[in-house]
């Protein structure tokens, strides 16, 4: 066909057969309230490294993780991570340790999900949830700070009101995620190197694929 | 009768003029309305092509998208670069966006021209087409108007104070200038035959398959035509004009707000327009599908308002094929596009349109047909192998002597 075999290439690509995308969210469905709204409204399976909103995890007994070292602001290359720690007060210490992370700020009109930030976190104080739908009207809204990213005294992610939460978006928040990266050494597959976390206790390890 | 519109032919009294200002009202909304359509039909289904879904919350099936993208640029900041010449800059997009509409103007949008009637229909006591303008001068019209556009396109590139804008501008301007030619000459064999510029005179002259012409203007004029229009709209795969990986955005890289929206609309509404002449040139236009005397009629509809169903059926089939186009060509270089138009779009339409000349001039004479189109085909090919032994002078020049030959 030569030149004229493309045209019947794209030709056959109409049609719901061939798509890899979804009707997001239901269209416009969802809005109308119909009858099978809820029905439509779903979103696919997000995978379970995806790289989503940010959270601030706690230790089992409710201690903040994070030790306001900065790192992560460090190495975030969209530099959008405002890290300062402080002193712990010693009779009721916010974070086990010297210090704790005293001011926390994510600006998400920076933040490009790419998870170093939760690679260089020496004690899995910052994971990333599978959420990444939310949006502002004004630029001081995208600036999270340590009260939004914080997760909640049962160690869920604070479901804010701007934001669009699903069933599982919650589920794999820890350091677990980190810990077993997949491109991670393949001698720590299934060795469990992470300290417990609250609402999640010490995760098992992902078991070996092959 | 020679005149703008049957209506304007006596005295000029209240109720034509005010049918007149109508239809103006109505071609402006119709062209506005075909406009939004094609941005949405043209997105969906170039994401059907691309394994996409395309918009799909605003309004059913995202029909309403472009109206919001609208709205949006309405209410966005009006930016003009600090070294952009004001004026010019700010007059740029309607150079583009009124010659758009006025294209329109001459396309017949209905009536009856079955059985040789004229397409004439009479509207509170008065005759008068569907359409806006017939000028005596017709399809000449069209072709000055979409030239006139790409002062639009140049004035902006020009005006904008920035290197990929005037880049992308003048491309534009030496694309628009090449392709014209074949735009024409490809036009000139319709007009041959149909012996008249009017578009109604033209629509009326093919009421049947058969008259078509599929043999003397269905193929080498078409196809040309096709080509030459879309370089002429600047869609791809013709598109260098605001080639992204080269220039930005092209002409418009330095528009914002609705400035930018004038732009995005003149190049839809051309496409429409295109499409429109497309179908007016070579496929009878409002005329339904007709072979012999079998007609493809739609019951309960009278004939006037049929042709318009026609009209936009045939026009949907040509909106198709450019975002069919665009969703399969790759982008061509601009030599290639250059080579295409100078050597082999220009003379082939050349060739054929001496070709139906001389037939015609033989049959006005009764001379002998075959022996004439022998002649002339044994004429045009050694016209061909000349060109190609210049072609290959000028290349052998090149290469021994530099870019100069």
């Amino acid at each position: 066909m030569g030149y004229l075999g493309g045209f019947l290439v794209t030709f056959r690509q109409h049609g719901p057969k061939n798509r890899v995308t979804t009707q997001y969210s239901g269209g416009r469905m969802f809005r109308r309230k119909k009858r099978n709204a809820k029905k439509m409204d779903v979103k696919i399976d997000k995978p379970e490294r995806l790289h989503g909103r940010h959270v601030l995890n706690r230790y089992e007994d409710g201690m903040e993780k994070c030790i306001g070292c900065e790192l992560c602001s460090a190495v975030c290359p969209a530099k959008c991570i405002h890290v300062r720690g402080a002193d712990n007060n010693p009779t009721s210490p916010t974070s086990p340790g010297e210090r704790f992370g005293w001011i926390y700020e994510i600006n998400y009109l920076r933040c490009i999900h790419c998870d170093l930030c939760v690679e260089a976190c020496p004690t899995e104080a910052i994971t990333e949830t599978k959420m990444f739908e939310f949006s502002f009207t004004n630029r001081q809204d995208a600036i999270y700070t340590k009260n939004e990213l914080l997760v909640d005294l049962t160690g869920k992610p604070q479901q804010l009101a701007w934001e669009d939460w699903r069933e599982g978006e919650d589920k794999n928040t820890s350091g677990w995620m980190r810990a077993t990266a997949a491109s991670g050494d393949a001698n720590f597959t299934g060795v469990v190197s992470w300290s417990g976390e609250l609402g999640h206790g010490v995760r098992p390890a992902e078991e070996k694929s092959e | 009768m020679i005149a703008l519109d049957p209506l304007l032919v006596d005295d000029l009294l209240w109720v034509p003029l005010i049918i007149v200002l109508v239809k103006v009202l109505i071609v402006f909304v119709v062209g506005l309305l075909a406009t939004m359509l094609m941005v949405w039909f043209e997105r969906k289904a170039i994401a059907g092509m691309q394994n996409r879904i395309g918009p799909n919350k605003t309004g059913p099936f995202g029909i309403l998208q472009t109206l919001a993208d609208g709205i949006k640029l309405f209410f966005k900041e009006d930016l003009f670069p600090s070294r952009a010449d004001r004026f010019v800059f700010a007059l740029a997009p309607f150079l583009s966006f009124v010659p758009a509409f006025l294209a329109f103007a001459i396309i017949p949008l209905g009536g009856d021209f079955r059985n040789g009637s004229s397409g004439e229909v009479t509207l509170f006591g008065q005759v008068t087409r569907i359409q806006l303008a017939d000028p005596p001068i017709g399809v000449l019209f069209a072709l000055a108007i979409s030239s006139i556009a790409v002062y639009g396109i140049m004035l902006a590139g020009w005006s904008s104070g920035s290197k990929y804008p005037l880049l992308g501008s003048v491309r534009a301007s030496a694309q628009m200038v090449s392709y014209e030619a074949a735009l024409g000459l490809s036009l000139a064999c319709v007009l041959l035959l149909a012996g008249t510029l009017s578009t109604s005179g033209i629509v009326a002259a093919q009421s049947t398959i058969t008259d078509w012409h599929f043999i003397s203007t269905g193929i080498v004029p078409f196809i040309i035509f096709l080509i030459a229009a879309t370089a002429e709209l600047n869609r791809p795969p013709f598109d260098l004009v605001e080639a992204e990986q080269e220039l930005v955005g092209g002409f418009n890289t330095e528009y914002s707000s609705i400035r930018f929206a004038l732009f995005y609309l003149a190049e839809f509404m051309n496409t429409v327009t295109m499409s429109a002449l497309i179908v007016t040139l070579f496929f009878g236009g409002p005329q339904p599908i007709a072979i012999g005397n079998f007609v493809f009629d739609i019951p309960l509809l009278p004939n006037a308002l049929e042709g318009t169903f026609w009209l936009l059926a045939k026009i949907l089939v040509f909106l198709y094929m450019y975002i069919w186009f665009r969703a399969t060509l790759p982008r061509l270089r601009y030599d290639q596009l250059m080579d295409l138009g100078w050597k082999l779009l220009i003379p082939a339409s050349l060739g054929w349109f001496m070709l139906l000349a001389a037939q015609r001039l033989a049959r006005q004479n009764g001379w002998n047909i075959v022996l004439v189109t022998g002649g002339s085909i044994a004429v045009l090919v050694i016209c061909y192998l000349l060109m190609q032994a210049a072609f290959a002078k000028s290349a052998r020049d090149r290469s021994t002597q530099g870019t100069m030959f």
